[in-house]
């Protein structure tokens, strides 16, 4: 219960007329709360909790469920899994100290190097292609186009269902033998393969894939583009800026906050890709590892071999890459990020 | 104002005369609605294959490029439903069971915590928001195995637990931050007009924050929805018995027990297993949309 006083104090002491009737109403309530009698009203007298203390209580209060989280599903979590990583485990017997063995073998061993390999090319791929395309989608339909709610809505479908396995269930079909992808070939006198089954091109299927859900980074890049000032443009035109020179010294600049934040989720997001890989692969990651994403091979591990050290040091290996990855972009984000109020 | 410009060439050459402009204009209009339709039509192209292979009669190929063949049968949906020893009446209510108590857990916990970063003062605020925002870029991979172990250790594989109870721990720190963005744009003078009336902080929480944040709490749920209806892999550590399964895991259960050689049953399921998605989408395509302009979920 509030203290008359705090409220009081609250609502700027004196009341006028107007609030008399609450104000009565109220002190009748207080006075029949026992807690009112013991409120210490002397001026001066030290109170049992100030009011910043009682919010502060409160603010905690609130923060419960949350710091019951972070405690005990996530920081709990990590520091045991540091110290797992530095052991041998296999759920049965106790974890047993192995020192930097774990991480040791790591540069031995060769299907952990190409699941390296294979998740780098992926992202380094996907990312940018996901970047580009979902700009230049956004730059088209922020010229005025009709149907905009229409076209937003449809290009943004595919990020809301692409990792479920229903849709990696039906790539396995378009880029299979006999799939869709090479009946399209067909039509045009192509003859295709397996593009699932091919080492060469399986990962591209899961490229394509990436690819197909820009809609959220798209979303994200027109809701930018539409608070670019028009007058920014009819001032580039006016000294002479065609197009390109609009785009790239207009538009670009202005959305780099953007941009600096799409590439950051989009990156940490395709690190960590998983389901499309492991339903396309049977969870195999082939064919010949060549879809062997990292985050299948720690769950191989982890969860086929029961190796939970070895699959902790490579957790922790993922997120000291996507810290220094974190701390790269903001450390240079001053050097091409540009807010608009800073000028 | 251009014809005081001389250095601006490319603006006095451009044709004046109104009419042709406008047909100009026209033409380009209508050029920039051809190419969003052709690369809109490429890309929802596979959904709509997928929609067109699960009506097909099961005799017809299932390589061909066209989406109807002109015979249309629900026969697939009623041979996939209970194909073989897969029961999908059960998945699809498992998969509701969880993602309605995640849903919940969710607007719960995430709300509270909002309401806290987002109008309360305590010692450490700062500190605590930046490590709820640090969570949000962590992987997950990092709490894979000791989550695993200690849920191991409750003896809660095999249950829905795993999957449910830290949706009430508010581990999804996207959601409390897009509910801080809402919060913080409420006009705090409701939260003063409720204090006079003798509300305290959780009278002002219930009475006040909650029902002027339906549009975030709305999002909420269904980036929660989708989320974990899609989840794949916390089902598959966490649900080993089939018949805990969850939509998900009966599509893959599906594949894994048939191949290629049942496309038709297995499409049929795979559309149904969108469909709730799809639906939800198509009803609050503009929540979903506002969401992601000022939060960036996925």
């Amino acid at each position: 219960m509030r203290g008359v006083r705090d409220r009081a104090q609250e609502a700027g002491a004196p009341r006028d007329d107007a609030r008399g009737e609450t104000l009565t109403h109220e002190a009748g309530r207080l006075a029949t709360h026992p807690a009112a009698a013991l409120d210490p009203a002397a001026p001066g007298g030290r109170r049992p909790l100030s009011q910043s203390r009682r919010e502060a209580l409160a603010g905690y209060g609130f923060l419960a469920p949350w710091f019951g989280g972070m405690l005990l599903l996530t920081l709990g979590p990590m520091i045991y899994s540091l110290y797992l990583s530095f052991t041998r485990y296999n759920l049965l017997t106790p974890p047993e100290w192995r020192g930097m063995a774990n991480y040791q073998r790591m540069l031995d061993d060769p299907r952990f190097l190409n699941s390296v390999g294979v998740t780098l090319k992926y992202v380094v791929i996907a990312v940018p292609s996901i970047l580009v395309v979902s700009l230049a989608v956004a730059m088209i339909l922020n010229m005025g186009m009709r149907f905009l709610p229409f076209y937003r809505a449809a290009f943004y479908l595919p990020s809301l269902i692409g990792a479920s396995v229903a849709i990696a269930v039906l790539w396995r079909q378009i880029f299979g033998g006999s799939g869709v992808f090479n009946a399209a070939l067909d039509v045009v006198g192509i003859e295709g393969k397996s593009w699932i089954g091919n080492p060469d091109t399986a990962l591209y299927t899961l490229i394509t894939l990436s690819v197909w859900t820009f809609g959220s980074a798209m979303i994200i890049f027109l809701a930018g583009l539409r608070q670019v000032p028009k007058e920014l443009y009819e001032a580039a035109s006016v000294d002479g800026a065609g197009p390109v020179r609009r785009f790239l010294n207009v538009t670009l600049p202005l959305l780099t906050p953007l941009i600096f934040f799409n590439v950051l989720l989009t990156t940490v997001n395709a690190f960590q890709a998983f389901t499309p890989a492991y339903v396309v692969s049977n969870g195999t990651g082939g064919p010949l590892d060549s879809t062997l994403f990292y985050t299948l091979y720690l769950y191989q591990r982890g969860f086929s071999n029961l190796e939970m050290g070895y699959a902790s040091a490579m957790a922790w290996v993922l997120v000291v890459v996507l810290g220094l990855f974190t701390a790269f972009m903001f450390a240079t984000s001053r050097f091409w990020v540009h807010y608009g109020d800073e000028k | 104002m251009s014809a005081q410009a001389p250095a601006a060439p490319s603006v006095l050459q451009r044709p004046v005369f109104g009419r042709r402009q406008s047909k100009n204009r026209a033409v380009v209009s209508i050029a920039r609605h051809a190419v969003l339709l052709l690369i809109l039509f490429v890309i929802l192209y596979p959904l709509l294959w997928m929609l067109g292979a699960s009506v097909r009669p099961s005799n017809e190929a299932f390589g061909t490029i066209g989406l109807w063949s002109g015979n249309l049968t629900l026969d697939n949906y009623r041979e996939g439903w209970t194909f073989g020893s897969l029961n999908f009446s059960r998945y699809f209510m498992n998969s509701l069971v969880i993602t309605v108590l995640c849903i919940i857990g969710n607007i719960f916990s995430c709300s509270l915590a909002a309401y806290a970063f987002a109008r309360l003062e305590f010692p450490f605020k700062r500190v605590l928001f930046a490590l709820m925002l640090g969570t949000m870029l962590l992987p997950y991979h990092v709490t894979l195995v000791p989550q695993y172990i200690l849920f191991n250790e409750l003896a809660w594989i095999n249950t829905i637990l795993p999957l449910v109870v830290p949706k009430f721990l508010a581990t999804d720190a996207f959601f409390i931050f897009l509910m801080v963005q809402f919060i913080r744009t409420l006009p705090r003078e409701l939260d003063a007009a409720a204090r006079l009336d003798g509300c305290g902080h959780v009278g002002i929480f219930r009475r006040i924050i909650l029902p002027l944040s339906i549009p975030a709490i709305g999002t909420t749920a269904l980036f929660t929805f989708i989320h974990t209806w899609n989840d794949f892999l916390g089902p598959l550590l966490y649900l080993n018995q089939p018949d805990k399964w969850t939509v998900a895991q009966g599509l893959n259960g599906f594949l894994d027990a048939t191949g290629e050689s049942a496309f038709g049953p297995l499409f049929a399921m795979a559309t149904l297993s969108l469909a709730p998605i799809i639906g939800f989408f198509l009803v609050a395509q503009k929540l979903l949309i506002e969401g992601i302009a000022t939060s960036g979920l996925k």
